[in-house]
């Protein structure tokens, strides 16, 4: 049945996309995030770039025109952090620096989540490793082009990044508890098993790194004297290790405490290299002054607390704060549900530490694009961007507004009226599989007045 | 400077207590929009309370003596909150066993009540304060159906309905045994499940429902016994011995405590409703996922549903985008009286962005205020009390800059039974602390 709901909405979604030329977004309040807001105005799309905004667009004879009179366009929402389109697992348990592994492997194009996700307005999500592991692995940035291939899914000249994790997540290897599914089951223990050992795991691997990458510019530049030296072994867990070091590969460090978080701070420092961002980061507002010193951009949550201990010191107004003391904050889902509505986690930090409608909005459009390096092509509705755009039957601040229709570069990937015209059909489709599943006996004899033409035609 | 500094904050932080009430403990909230709920809106009206109680509400309401005047310069006032499913005051930090006290050991508890482990200290209770919500109902299970082997939970035991403000449960207490927490069996579901996940061999279907119908039967059982006990303690018998556990259910089988029947599935509301009219109890769905032919069932019988979560995900692959959002006016379109529940601790201050969603696919916004309101306190057999702004109720009461479902909206002040309550939580005073670090 996933197949078919799969396979359906993309039919949707191909049958959409297929749409691109010019398109003209008429006469919607236009919410550009970095230039304000137009009343009235409009938004021309052109090979898949945004070619004019403004009150008065002129758009070629043939242009696609989309009415938005009384509604509200936004930019693409960005997810700093998602697990969505992962296949299978997301933690690479057995070691505690995973750096090898790479999200870009398994991503999978069919996980009907990225179809829900675009129905809420995201079009791009950062996917990252889960927690486990002091390093968890490299991670990638995505735009949910629901109905194409993994490949094509990836964002084109995104910097990929690695996923680090401190805290009680990494540390718990060290002390297994039984769980639902390990009952019964030995379970074995794995270095670290404090916060201490955590920051010793990103230490040792860095220092193990700063080795390596020592041995290659040796033969390097052994080579470069025209001597013919054996090279090193290629070690596919350094590798990455020594991009982050050269600036080509971004950390992204799932945190809690200030105390870790400033240990982390510290360790990049000691060992040259930059934090791109802290994850979760709920006691980041214990220490914004350190993280905006370092650079580290916060990608957090509007209001989780409490689950656990580290989530104890937990407040929504987090967000507020950080961003009031100089960091780049955005908010994320890390999950299949909240990455459906964060538009509506934005509109919390208007009532938690009140910023503005536009400070809320950059959270979750212009904010996670820096924070991805992506600001340059998406994040805001500006002319030379991307065409990721979002059109809400209200304001997106507003708890009661809902998404009609979605495009990714200038094609259309969900539209809700033709999502609800297409339900009549597929409730037929799935109720003619569910005919043929039934054991002979019970089904109606074949050609009987009233069998279900649609049975016939899916063949 | 430091010193002065505190002091300030903490004479602010005291002032709320100081002036709750005049000199006659009565205050006056006037020049307000006052949205009662059960009557239409007042566009600039005043609520006068006396005692803790609505003693006026209208366009000319004058004070009387000393009554503390508070004026709202045009700011809405709406009845507090209530969030008809919560475990809040009995579980703090989830991943900490020692700090919850949520599902006890066996499967029949009906005599164990949510009040007597209410923590008044808990921080989760100011935090959902500061959403609007006054009200909420503590139930004692979290809903996990088990499955590690043992017999699966069926009754959790009693659920209370608390105000969020007082110094011990029994000034907290709205009403205490509001209602019986239950957990209707599910094909499927407890051991088997167990077994499926942990890659072990799941029983068939017909062992499943093999399974099912004994799990009925014991219920059956359980319910006849306590049937048994009413009889026997009714004929006052001399050898007659009490039973704390059999006693306990004795409101149940009377009609008198609804069975607060979590059903998820389709064929679990089905069922639930089979059970009510074969046992005579009252119930409420709770936390159904979807309505199937349910509809009609529930209106010719008259069983109200407390919802839980519209932000959650489809329960099937193939199921619309928006059906969770869609499933509270589904129920309200087959006429069932619906009421909003988290079924949760940390996120229960949610509960008006959860009916909000469900506004925005189409479930009218007076309906969602009301399930939000007094359809709760009704649910809850509090209806009388609270719930609304009419004369005579708690004056549980929220002072608000716009819609208490919009998260824009800021909740300006707090009264539960008249007594203005501080709107301030660990959140405020962590946010307050740090951002005057230098």
């Amino acid at each position: 049945m996933r197949r078919l709901a799969a396979f359906s909405l993309i039919a949707v979604a191909t049958a959409l996309a297929a749409s691109s030329q010019s398109i003209l977004i008429r006469n919607a309040t236009v919410l550009t995030v970095t230039k304000g807001s137009i009343q009235n105005g409009s938004v021309l799309i052109e090979n898949g770039k945004i070619a004019a905004i403004g009150k008065n667009v002129s758009a070629p004879a043939d242009a696609t025109v989309v009415d938005a009179t009384g509604r509200y366009l936004m930019p693409g929402i960005i997810d700093c952090h998602s697990h969505t389109a992962i296949e299978g697992g997301i933690n690479e348990g057995s070691v505690s620096d995973s750096s090898m592994v790479n999200i870009k492997d398994v991503i999978n194009p069919y996980d009907i989540n990225i179809y829900r996700a675009l129905a809420g307005g995201l079009t791009v999500s950062n996917v990252l490793h889960g927690s486990a592991n002091a390093i968890g692995g490299q991670t990638v940035v995505i735009k949910l082009r629901w109905g194409k291939t993994a490949q094509e899914m990836l964002f084109d000249g995104a910097k990929p990044g690695i996923k680090f994790a401190l805290g009680e997540n990494p540390k718990r290897q060290g002390y297994p508890q039984e769980s639902f599914f390990t009952q019964g089951q030995v379970v074995e223990r794995r270095y670290p098993g404090t916060r201490m050992g955590v920051e010793e795991v990103i230490r040792e691997s860095f220092t193990e790194a700063k080795n390596y990458q020592a041995e290659w510019k040796d033969y390097e530049n052994r080579v470069e004297r025209g001597e013919h030296p054996i090279p090193p072994r290629k070690d596919l867990r350094l590798d990455p290790l020594v991009e982050v070091l050269e600036g080509k590969r971004y950390v992204h460090a799932h945190c809690y405490r200030a105390d870790e978080i400033l240990m982390l701070l510290r360790v990049a420092n000691e060992m040259g290299f930059k934090i791109r961002t802290l994850q979760h980061v709920l006691e980041g507002y214990k220490v914004a002054k350190e993280i905006a010193a370092h650079g580290a951009g916060a990608s957090t949550f509007s209001d989780w607390w409490s689950y656990k201990i580290e989530a104890y010191d937990a407040t929504p107004y987090n967000a507020a704060i950080m961003a009031r003391k100089g960091v780049v904050v955005s908010l994320n889902s890390d999950s299949d549900e909240l990455q459906r509505h964060l538009n509506l986690e934005a509109a919390k930090v208007m009532r938690y530490g009140g910023l503005s409608e536009t400070e809320a909005l950059a959270m979750v459009t212009i904010n996670p694009a820096k924070q991805l390096g992506i600001d340059e092509t998406v994040g805001s509705i500006e002319v030379g961007k991307s065409a990721d755009l979002v059109l809400f039957d209200k304001h997106p601040l507003d708890n009661f507004s809902k998404v009609e229709k979605v495009w990714i570069d200038g094609h259309q990937y969900f539209d809700r009226e033709k999502d609800l015209e297409t339900r009549p059909a597929f409730e037929q489709k799935k109720k003619a599989l569910e005919e043929k599943l039934k054991p002979a006996a019970q089904r109606p004899a074949r050609g009987q007045g009233g069998s279900n033409p649609t049975a016939e035609a899916i063949q | 400077m430091k010193s002065a500094h505190l002091l300030a904050i903490s004479l602010i932080c005291l002032a709320p207590a100081l002036l709750a009430g005049g000199d006659d403990n009565s205050v006056l909230i006037r020049n307000v929009v006052i949205h009662p709920v059960t009557s239409p809106d007042i566009p600039n009206g005043s609520v006068l309370v006396i005692d803790g109680k609505i003693a006026e509400v209208g366009m000319k309401v004058s004070a009387r003596g000393g009554a503390r005047v508070v004026d709202g310069h045009g700011l809405h006032l709406y009845p507090g909150l209530i969030n008809a499913a919560t475990n809040v005051g009995l579980a703090e930090i989830g991943a900490l066993r020692d700090t919850v006290d949520l599902d006890e050991i066996g499967p029949f508890n009906p005599e164990l009540r949510a009040e007597i482990a209410f923590n008044p200290s808990s921080e989760h209770i100011a935090v959902t304060r500061a959403s609007g919500i006054t009200s909420v109902i503590t139930l004692p299970g979290s809903g996990a159906r088990g499955g590690r082997g043992g017999p699966a939970p069926v009754i959790t035991g009693q659920g209370a309905l608390m105000h969020l403000d007082g110094w011990t449960w029994e000034q907290m207490a709205v009403k205490p045994g509001a209602v019986m927490d239950m957990l209707f069996p599910q094909i499927g579901g407890g051991s088997s499940r167990y077994a499926a996940v942990s890659g072990g061999q799941a029983p068939s279907f017909e062992e499943q429902e093999k399974q099912y119908r004994e799990q009925l039967k014991r219920i059956g059982e359980f319910f006849e016994e306590a049937r048994r006990y009413e009889r026997a303690k009714n004929a006052g018998l001399a050898d007659f011995q009490r039973d704390v556990r059999l006693e306990a259910m004795l409101p149940v089988i009377d009609g008198k405590q609804p069975l607060f029947m979590r059903a998820e599935r389709e064929r679990m509301i089905k069922d639930s409703v089979e059970f009510a009219e074969k046992e005579k109890v009252k119930i409420i769905i709770a936390d159904p996922h979807e309505i199937g032919r349910t509809g009609p069932l529930l209106k010719e019988h008259n069983i109200p549903v407390v919802l839980g979560k519209t932000f959650e995900l489809p329960m099937h692959d193939d199921d619309p985008y928006d059906a969770p959002y869609t499933l509270p006016n589904e129920f309200y379109k087959a006429g069932v009286e619906i009421c909003f529940g988290t079924f949760d601790v940390e996120f229960a201050r949610n509960v008006p962005f959860e009916a909000a969603q469900a506004v925005a696919f189409g479930l009218p916004h007076d309906i969602a205020l009301k399930a939000l309101t007094i359809n709760s306190a009704e649910v809850l057999g509090a209806g009388d009390r609270i719930g609304s702004i009419e004369k005579g109720k708690s004056a549980d009461l929220i002072l608000t800059d716009g819609d208490p479902m919009q998260a824009r909206t800021t909740i300006k002040q707090m009264f539960i039974a008249g007594r203005e309550v501080s709107l301030e939580s660990r959140h405020t005073r962590e946010y307050e602390k740090w951002l005057a670090r230098p």
